[in-house]
């Protein structure tokens, strides 16, 4: 049985009068990688920057409604904590310039202060880095700084860092747009594998990226979710004119 | 009547020739104007560092360093006073006048539009113009009395307030130019905002915000005149931050302005002394700017 | 979970102190300034009460006889300090142009740059030093042979040194306006045939004339305040100038010669109050002068 771990019921998002995410209700399910589509400004990066609440870093932003992770209301809980369950992934690759990899990949434990021994320390950024499949590039390399790696490495070492707090959802804003062809299909292999251990949210205005890694989509459209769907039934036989309008092209 | 056109002509075109040689000329002349004042400027600033350089040279040994100033009439002694008392000073402002600036500035680059922000970066800014013999007024007031006497302490309160300005506009520059994904990769990770400010933010601001600091040092490390009424000044050696304290500027203007030859040579060695180590802190603000410069 | 919950509390605590402290620090700014103008006006208030305005046009200051007027100061200030610009403005309009458009790169823009800033290093005390055994025998010299009194010191011996010290303030303006000049102005003009020296007078310096002015005030605010080298090479007279070779007394140079030795209330209080009018001058010249820059840089 698949269980839900997001769920928002009326989920209203704004940015000072405006009001850009209008009554969303979805079920995001475990260990699914969701594609959120739409034409640019229709409020999908929005979306899932609700899930973290970074939308509310905006000065005036607020929202309206239920957004649950794992049974509990986001919007209850304290933001700083809540961020250490959710990893998020930004369109352009953002290592800590001042920091080696090896302090990259543990930074979210060691910014919070907390407490591992070297061995714990090891074992967390071998996984994190396996798992974001950088560990053979970077193993003899750990101790430099991150600032040196290519534009895909850093983003895999930003998906490293985010993976290496087990979050309960992982967050992707776009994150290969700023890539070439080469390091986006490496990162849209990973996120295929990682799928088996994750569940992931990935923006993207790239529809043969969401028809290639997602297995559901959602496409809004001016704040509002048309529709949601398994991806093949998005794109083969969506059941809104609109989505068909955006999937054959006709704006956007 | 035709070979007259063309002799119209060509003295059109010889007056119009002349004319732009002329305007030529005039224009090489000003350009030699301009690098000619412009090296003029330079003079005086190589005619004072090669007098202070002669002139403090002779005057510079080990005991200069190591001794107290000789009463009048007697040779040799030292500024060993003026030394101790100038870097008590200036550890004394920097501690004040470090956590404040940083603050501050963090403040402002982190709320830039708010009104306090306004109201914070013209206060600053009007701080920066306060003539120094004012601070040493203020100060006086604020400090000297209430404690009943000059002070150590006094004096690096009127240094702390005078290195203030710069320290929070460069920490606010260094700030500003971050960019907003370094602070959001650290709140995503669920960072709190206090840690990701001190420890993301302000490390990776680092060099900038040190070398306003050395910047700020350097530029108050020669200030007299807000000293005159809260170091003051005292021959002897003291650490006692609560009595009166000499510093290297301080011996400068009473030995200077003596009618003592002796006493004009210590004032000539302080002088090289305070200008080394000001060439010293500017070509390490240099270095720190150029090396630690966290690379994106 | 009662664990998670003081976690929360403890991080709200922090966040919310953290963010307090910072508008403290920013309020503080602001009240330490408030708190210093009212400082000089109330230590003011003795004199203020006791001469009035006579204080700005009473020629004589004698604390002996507890007679304070501040007309010999006001003068000599003004007069040290318009003598400086006026020597020091050719020279900083040619460093920016020099800086700010014939080289704008380059290791002979770096060295000259360093140079000046370097000017800006130099202690007050140091100038005052080096112009009293340097400066004042040549002035003194140059007087000698002008017929007038021979002292050195006196305010044209200032307003010498003063020219300098003020210039890469002046400079450090003026070369930035001038290297934000925008190039499609300048290369209309020359491609209509204008020289450089054309260029430069009737397009860039009408173009960043209102710049080039906040420079000058800003410069004039650091020579109004300016006090060691000054209270050095000045003469330490109480008499009204009489004229540039005079030795006079600006305000700062009292306030440095008198304030620590001052006795009685209004006696301080009238060497406050030339602090109180200092800091207002300089504090609406500077404001004036961002003012002007923020207009052009608009």
């Amino acid at each position: 049985m698949e269980s839900t771990i997001l769920k928002t019921r009326n989920f209203n998002a704004f940015y000072g009068e405006n009001h850009v995410l209008k009554n969303i209700n979805i079920d995001i399910d475990k260990n699914s990688v969701w594609a959120i589509m739409g034409p640019s400004g229709c409020g999908k990066t929005t979306f899932i920057r609700c899930i973290n609440r970074m939308h509310e870093l905006t000065p005036n932003a607020h929202v309206q409604g239920s957004m649950q992770l794992a049974e509990e209301e986001v919007y209850e809980m304290n933001p700083v904590l809540l961020r250490r369950k959710v990893g998020m992934v930004f369109q352009r690759p953002n290592p800590f310039p001042t920091m080696s990899i090896y302090e990259n990949v543990i930074a979210g434990y060691s910014l919070n202060g907390i407490k591992l021994n070297r061995k714990e320390k090891d074992e967390i950024v071998e996984t994190s880095l396996q798992r974001a499949a950088l560990w053979n590039e970077v193993k003899d390399t750990l101790h430099k700084k991150g600032s040196f790696l290519s534009g895909g490495q850093q983003q895999r070492l930003c998906i490293a860092r985010a993976l290496s707090m087990n979050p309960e959802i992982l967050l992707l804003d776009e994150a290969t747009s700023a890539l070439d062809p080469i390091s986006t299909a490496k990162i849209e292999e990973l996120i295929y594998e990682l799928s088996t251990q994750f569940t992931i949210m990935m923006v993207t205005h790239n529809m043969q990226q969401a028809a290639r890694v997602s297995n559901k989509t959602a496409f809004f459209y001016l704040g509002e979710l048309i529709e949601a769907d398994a991806t093949k039934t998005i794109f083969t036989n969506p059941k809104n004119e609109k989505t068909q309008d955006y999937i054959r092209g006709h704006f956007g | 009547m035709k070979q007259q056109q063309i002799n119209k002509e060509s003295e059109t075109t010889g007056a119009m020739l002349r004319h732009i040689r002329i305007r030529n000329r005039k224009n090489y002349l000003f350009k030699a104007l301009i690098i000619g004042a412009t090296v003029m400027c330079t003079l005086p600033l190589l005619f004072i560092l090669f007098y202070i350089f002669r002139q403090g040279f002779t005057a510079i040994n080990w005991q200069f360093f190591t001794s107290l100033p000789k009463p009048v009439g007697e040779t040799g002694g030292g500024i060993s006073n003026a030394i101790v008392g100038s870097i008590l000073i200036l550890l004394l402002s920097c501690v004040m006048a470090i956590p404040f600036g940083v603050g501050i500035g963090i403040y402002l680059s982190e709320s830039p539009k708010s009104r306090l922000s306004y109201y914070g970066r013209l206060s600053v800014d009007v701080l920066q113009g306060i003539p120094s013999i004012v601070i040493g007024i203020i100060i006086y007031q604020w400090v000297v009395r209430p404690m009943g006497g000059f002070s150590a302490f006094s004096g690096s309160v009127a240094l702390a307030l005078m290195m203030l300005p710069s320290i929070v506009k460069s920490t606010e520059e260094t700030l500003k130019l971050l960019p907003e994904s370094l602070k959001e990769a650290s709140l995503a990770l669920g960072v709190p905002y206090y840690k990701t400010i001190m420890k993301v933010i302000v490390p990776t601001g680092l060099s900038g915000i040190l070398t306003g600091v050395i910047l700020s040092i350097s530029r108050v490390i020669g200030e007299t005149a807000p000293l005159l009424f809260t170091a003051f000044g005292n021959p002897f050696m003291s650490t006692d931050i609560f009595k009166p304290i000499s510093s290297l500027p301080l011996i400068i203007f009473n030995y200077a302005t003596s009618p003592y030859h002796d006493w004009h040579q210590l004032a000539w060695g302080a002088s090289l002394i305070l200008i080394v180590i000001i060439l010293i802190l500017n070509i390490i603000s240099k270095i720190v700017q150029r090396k630690w410069k966290v690379q994106f | 979970m009662p664990d998670v919950n003081r976690e929360e509390r403890g991080l709200q605590l922090k966040e919310k102190a953290f963010k307090n402290t910072l508008v403290i620090f920013a309020l503080l700014s602001v009240v330490v300034l408030l708190a210093i103008f009212i400082t000089l006006l109330f230590s003011s208030m003795p004199s203020l009460k006791a001469l009035g305005i006579s204080f700005f046009y009473n020629k004589d200051w004698d604390p002996v006889a507890d007679n304070f007027g501040a007309l010999p100061f006001l003068l000599g200030t003004l007069i040290t300090s318009f003598l400086a610009l006026i020597i020091s403005t050719p020279f900083s309009i040619a460093i920016a142009l020099f800086l700010g458009e014939y080289y704008k790169k380059g290791i002979m823009a770096e060295i000259f740059k360093n140079m000046i800033d370097l000017l800006a290093g130099i202690p007050s005390v140091i100038y005052g030093f080096w112009g009293l055994f340097v400066l004042v025998p040549l002035v003194r010299s140059l007087e000698m042979k002008l017929g007038v009194a021979p002292y050195g010191v006196g305010i044209f011996t200032a307003s010498l040194v003063l020219s300098i010290m003020i210039l890469p303030y002046s400079v450090s303006l003026s070369r930035q306006v001038i290297s934000m000049m925008p190039g499609h102005l300048k290369e209309a003009a020359y491609s209509l045939g204008a020289t450089r020296l054309e260029v430069i007078t009737k397009i860039t310096i009408p173009y960043t004339r209102s710049g080039l002015f906040a420079g000058l005030l800003l410069a004039l605010g650091r020579a109004l305040g300016e006090t060691m080298a000054v209270t050095m090479l000045i003469g330490n007279s109480h008499i009204l100038p009489t004229g540039i070779f005079s030795a006079g007394n600006t305000m700062a140079s009292v306030i440095a010669n008198e304030f620590s030795e001052a006795t009685g209330t209004v006696y301080t209080s009238a060497l406050i109050e030339m602090g109180l009018f200092l800091f207002v001058v300089v504090t609406v010249i500077n404001i004036i002068g961002k003012q002007v820059i923020k207009r052009f840089t608009a």
